[in-house]
């Protein structure tokens, strides 16, 4: 019950930690000041609820561990974020698509996790909440900008989708650890989200005039700590100054 | 207008600031006071923007969470600094767009600190204890300057700066307390960042243009000389309590003064920085160049989606 949980923790939050790293890269890097701004602040939402998370999560594993000790000092392997959320920020078109495949779950899961019987889980999901709708607020509207907006934005913004699409089923997978939490009460059934999912993400499309990718091949494997290539240079980077100076304070 | 209504006019101004009224967009001013302020307003907006750079480098190799979380937040502070300082200078009759391409094409300055490279993490602390601190001093004397909107501006940018500041020092403050290696860190980024600090005051008051001009207008209170004193007097004792050593062997308390003397500012170096030639100059401007041509068919889909929206609306009101 406890690794299962601790696990299923990591589960969550590293899709924030992950999504957060990325979306830091970008900051005073935007198109503009008011996208820069919207994209720092997305960032600071999800380490905020990261935070919470792993400080829950070290609560429960013990042997001294702290919310950096699990940010920073696991191995690429031992990190548990989707596919989706490591992939780069090839131009803002991918940005703002990865940001909306996933904002679509993430709000979906929340509004679930609300119901857990772990309170803690439960209270940080309510707060999240607010955070995210707001973000798949945003991310929906670039969609829309971009795909309605010129040719060239429109081409961009379906090349993305479409990149990014095969790794949006690994959203509806459970790991073991889901399982077991899922059966304790604990855990999202997250294979229930799939249909309310594709429907939204449906919806934004059409009306952004994107077309729905019809490829029926996807990849996943983070869930299981099985990620892309992209994943090593990211933990690299965050991880530089805690490895190069362990056990230090700052 | 002939000539004398024009003079009375410019007596009529001049009198309201020395009763320290406001000058608002709206009104009447010289067409120098309206350029004098859209240089200064957007030299300062342009170093918000460029200063993000420096500090944004560190945003992805932050040591802890909570650093990682006041870091971007900081830097988002100075999104927004400079987000309200265009838009104060817009009030003064210029488009972003124009200030943008006056920054870009390298008719605009910026301040010349952030043409210095952050190599490492304690250069966090050292930004916003030495950087922010001195620009604490220039700023918080433009609060009561003379243009409403900059004066505004400079009242929230003042108080958020403090907060900076404080931050920067706890980041040296935890290196100093840390581990030989931090410590080390720490002192290394005050080496470093103590002279460029220094000159962030500009030119000595000798070398100094424009100064008589501004304290009428209040866009200066206190001469370059004056204030670069004050930060000093100020920062030694704060260097103090860190147990780092200011990096300038002639800095001796004089008593007679009550002010601390200090070394020869290396004014070559300043010159070959503000003329472009720092060690940044260049990275900076490709960074900011940059990510204004890769976010261009942003704008366009963003503006063009916002034509067609309003021609639906049109069509359907029709």
């Amino acid at each position: 019950m406890k690794h299962n949980l601790y696990r299923y923790i990591l589960g969550i939050a590293d899709n924030s930690l992950i999504l957060g790293q990325r979306l830091g890269e970008l900051c005073g890097h935007g198109p503009n000041l008011e996208t820069d701004i919207a994209c720092t602040n997305m960032s600071l939402d999800l380490l905020g609820q990261v935070r919470s998370y792993y400080q829950y999560a070290a609560k429960i594993k013990g042997e001294g561990a702290s919310e950096d000790s699990i940010a920073f000092l696991r191995k690429e392997r031992e990190y548990y974020n989707v596919l989706l959320v490591e992939q780069p920020n090839t131009d803002f078109g991918y940005t703002m698509a990865r940001q909306f495949l996933f904002d679509v779950y993430h709000l979906l899961f929340l509004t679930e996790l609300q119901k857990s019987s772990d309170l803690t889980l439960s209270a940080i999901a309510t707060k999240s909440i607010k955070e995210v709708s707001y973000h798949q607020r945003f991310s929906s509207d670039w969609i829309k900008r971009l795909g309605d907006g010129t040719e060239e934005s429109n081409t961009r913004i379906q090349t993305a989708i479409n990149d990014l699409w095969t790794y949006t089923d690994e959203l509806f997978y459970l790991t073991d650890a889901d399982k077991a939490m899922v059966e304790e009460g604990i855990g999202v059934d997250v294979a229930t989200l799939k249909d309310a999912y594709y429907k939204t993400v449906s919806e934004v499309l059409e009306e952004a005039r994107i077309e729905i990718p019809e490829s029926k091949y996807f990849q996943k494997g983070g869930k299981q700590g099985i990620h892309t290539e992209h994943m090593g240079y990211l933990l690299a980077d965050m991880q530089y100054m805690q490895r190069a100076y362990p056990n230090m304070e700052w | 207008m002939s000539e004398e209504q024009i003079k009375n006019l410019e007596e009529q101004f001049e009198a309201r600031i020395a009763r320290d009224e406001k000058i608002e967009p709206k009104d009447w001013m010289p067409e120098k006071y309206r350029q004098t302020h859209i240089r200064q307003i957007s030299q300062h907006a342009h170093s918000e923007i460029v200063g993000m750079l420096p500090e944004g480098n560190w945003i992805t190799r932050a040591p802890s969470l909570r650093r990682k979380v006041a870091l971007l937040a900081k830097v988002q502070d100075e999104a927004g600094h400079g987000l309200y300082l265009y838009s104060a200078c817009e009030t003064l009759g210029i488009s972003r767009d124009e200030l943008y391409e006056q920054l870009h094409s390298g008719k605009a300055k910026y301040s010349s600190i952030f043409n210095y490279p952050t190599v490492t993490w304690a250069d966090m602390g050292a930004i916003g204890w030495l950087v922010d601190g001195a620009a604490i001093i220039n700023q918080v004397p433009l609060c009561n300057t003379s243009f409403g909107p900059y004066a505004r501006a400079m009242v929230r940018v003042c108080k958020e700066e403090s907060f900076h500041q404080r931050q920067g020092y706890e980041i040296m403050l935890k290196l100093c307390q840390g581990a030989p290696e931090q410590k080390e860190m720490a002192q290394d980024a005050l080496n470093r960042w103590w002279w460029p600090s220094l000159m962030m005051f500009g030119p000595t008051d000798a070398e100094s243009t424009h100064t008589e001009q501004s304290m009428k207008w209040k866009l200066k209170r206190k001469t370059n000389d004056e204030l670069r004193q004050q930060f000093i007097d100020q920062t030694v004792p704060q260097a103090e309590i860190l147990g780092l050593t200011i990096p300038d062997p002639d800095l001796k308390w004089n008593e007679e003064r009550g002010s601390y003397d200090f070394g020869e500012i290396n004014w070559d170096e300043f010159w070959q920085v503000v003329k472009g030639h720092g060690p940044m100059n260049k990275e900076r401007m490709k960074a900011r160049v940059g990510a204004w041509e890769r976010g261009e068919w942003v704008r366009d889909a963003a503006m063009a989606h916002a034509e067609k929206q309003q021609e639906r609306k049109e069509k359907q009101a029709v």
